[in-house]
């Protein structure tokens, strides 16, 4: 054996040597066994303390932090890359809460509340689509695993609100979004609603939104999972509490940033 | 005489037995997640059949594995970093990391000498050439996942990493990839400790092992 040396060595008679060894096997296992009860009960801690929105809040406070780390290093300049049309592929449209609800199109408005006790603003698509056309063929990361790219037509979240959030006012903390029959719901930083690729999209692949993919008018918001990219905007709420949102109260994270 | 002799570092001991549950609880919440979307396959093999999820009660627990998986990927990512600059500075990277290419040929035949396939072992120090090899391998590996974990996590903040890694699909592949080179160490891993008997096993639990000097 070379350079053993390095490590200590205790020569000893035959029956203390016995004992020394009977004597460290003793204090190590019973540490060991310390260690593993220790473990064992900060498992049981982490995963059987009360829930907060389905997690246990152990692991909801983490989520939290992760979220607020996430934010800090949140930028406009990140961004998801963009592909040539050519990289376009299916897009599955998964999920269907708050589109049950029948809607008639020609009824469809966009409700918009920027501030406590603020008159509410009554939009049509036109106001949207009279804002700069932004055209994006973006990566779309579904929560569950796979991916898809897309090419989405929209209004710029940031143009939207310069337009039509009241002048002079500070700029709310959150956004909340709502389907019209409020069954789905959003919340999102402002941070993330305002990066330059969050658009409030009417046009996927080249057409008017069909009603699966969220007719008439979509949140498409690449630094969020697929779950905060609601499908058919009835009502916008400019908010400084930290909003609900529909699957953060399922047990996910509510940040959900990418 | 025979003698005692400290094998392991009592540091490098607690390193190994936090790491074990953090992998493990890092591998068993990915499966969770991995549920949702598991469309990998080599040839007819299936990662994984319907019948495994339901067995280990996987199926409907992605937001429960996503919870884990990052909770837990702080103490993992904790644990390793704190074990790879102690390796570093306490000088203990000697053992560990393969001398030359000579080494993975010497691990090679220590291969085939555990198979019963050649009678000769290379000469070795405190670890053999396959253990080099293998020891080395599994901190890349975890350096690796952590790296490939952060650009699926995060493909849009750290969407340099992700380009990196060949993209968003290709780098979840290789995080799936490392994941099953883990359990076969662990298999492989397990089964060595066993063949090399108790005093070895023991030696990972306090330190020291009885070495009859020839």
């Amino acid at each position: 054996m070379m350079h053993r040396s390095r490590h200590p060595e205790i020569v000893l008679p035959d029956a203390d040597r016995k004992r020394e060894l009977r004597r460290r096997s003793r204090r190590g296992f019973l540490i060991a066994g310390l260690a593993a009860v220790g473990g064992i009960s900060a498992y049981e801690w982490i995963t059987k303390s009360a829930e907060e929105n389905e997690v246990p809040w152990p692991q909801r406070g983490v989520l939290d932090i992760n979220g607020k780390l996430a934010h800090a290093y949140l930028s406009d300049s990140h961004l998801m890359p963009t592909f040539s049309a050519d990289r376009i592929t299916y897009l599955k449209p998964n999920g269907d809460e708050g589109l049950k609800t029948p809607l008639d199109l020609s009824e469809w408005e966009l409700q918009v509340t920027a501030g406590k006790n603020a008159p509410v603003i009554k939009l049509q698509l036109s106001d949207i689509t009279a804002l700069p056309r932004v055209e994006m063929i973006t990566r779309f990361c579904c929560i569950e695993g796979w991916n898809a790219i897309a090419w989405w037509t929209g209004a710029r979240f940031s143009d939207f609100t310069r337009k039509f959030y009241p002048a002079g006012q500070q700029l709310s903390s959150y956004v909340y979004m709502a389907t019209p029959d409020e069954e789905y719901y959003v919340g999102l930083d402002m941070k993330s609603a305002m990066h330059p690729q969050t658009l409030l999209a009417y046009e996927y692949n080249g057409k008017s939104l069909t009603p699966e993919h969220g007719a008439p008018l979509r949140l498409v918001i690449p630094v969020k999972y697929g779950i905060k990219n609601i499908k058919r905007i009835g009502s916008i709420q400019f908010v400084n509490q930290r909003p609900g949102d529909y699957w953060a109260e399922e047990g996910y994270d509510w940040f959900a940033g990418l | 005489m025979p003698k005692l002799t400290l094998k392991h570092l009592v540091a490098v001991r607690w390193f190994h037995w936090l790491n074990f549950p953090l992998l493990f609880l890092m591998i068993w919440s990915g499966l969770l997640i991995y549920w949702a979307y598991p469309t990998y396959y080599i040839g007819t093999l299936h990662f994984f059949p319907k019948s495994v999820f339901a067995a280990l009660n996987i199926p409907s627990r992605l937001a429960e594995g996503m919870a884990l998986h990052f909770f837990f990927m702080w103490l993992f990512v904790i644990n390793g970093a704190i074990y790879i600059a102690y390796t570093l500075i306490s000088g203990e990277w000697r053992y560990l990391v393969p001398r030359s290419w000579s080494t993975f040929r010497d691990a090679w035949y220590v291969v085939l000498h555990d198979l019963h396939l050649r009678r000769e072992v290379p000469p070795q120090d405190k670890y053999n050439a396959a253990q080099r090899v293998a020891y080395t391998g599994i901190v890349l590996m975890g350096i690796g996942s952590v790296l490939t974990g952060l650009a699926i996590y995060k493909p849009v903040q750290l969407n340099w990493l992700t380009a990196l890694f060949g993209g968003y699909s290709m780098a979840r592949l290789i995080h799936f990839a490392l994941t099953m080179g883990y359990l076969v160490f662990f298999v492989i891993h397990v089964v060595q400790v066993a063949l090399a008997g108790w005093n070895n096993f023991r030696s990972m639990i306090i330190g020291w092992e009885m070495i009859d000097e020839k």
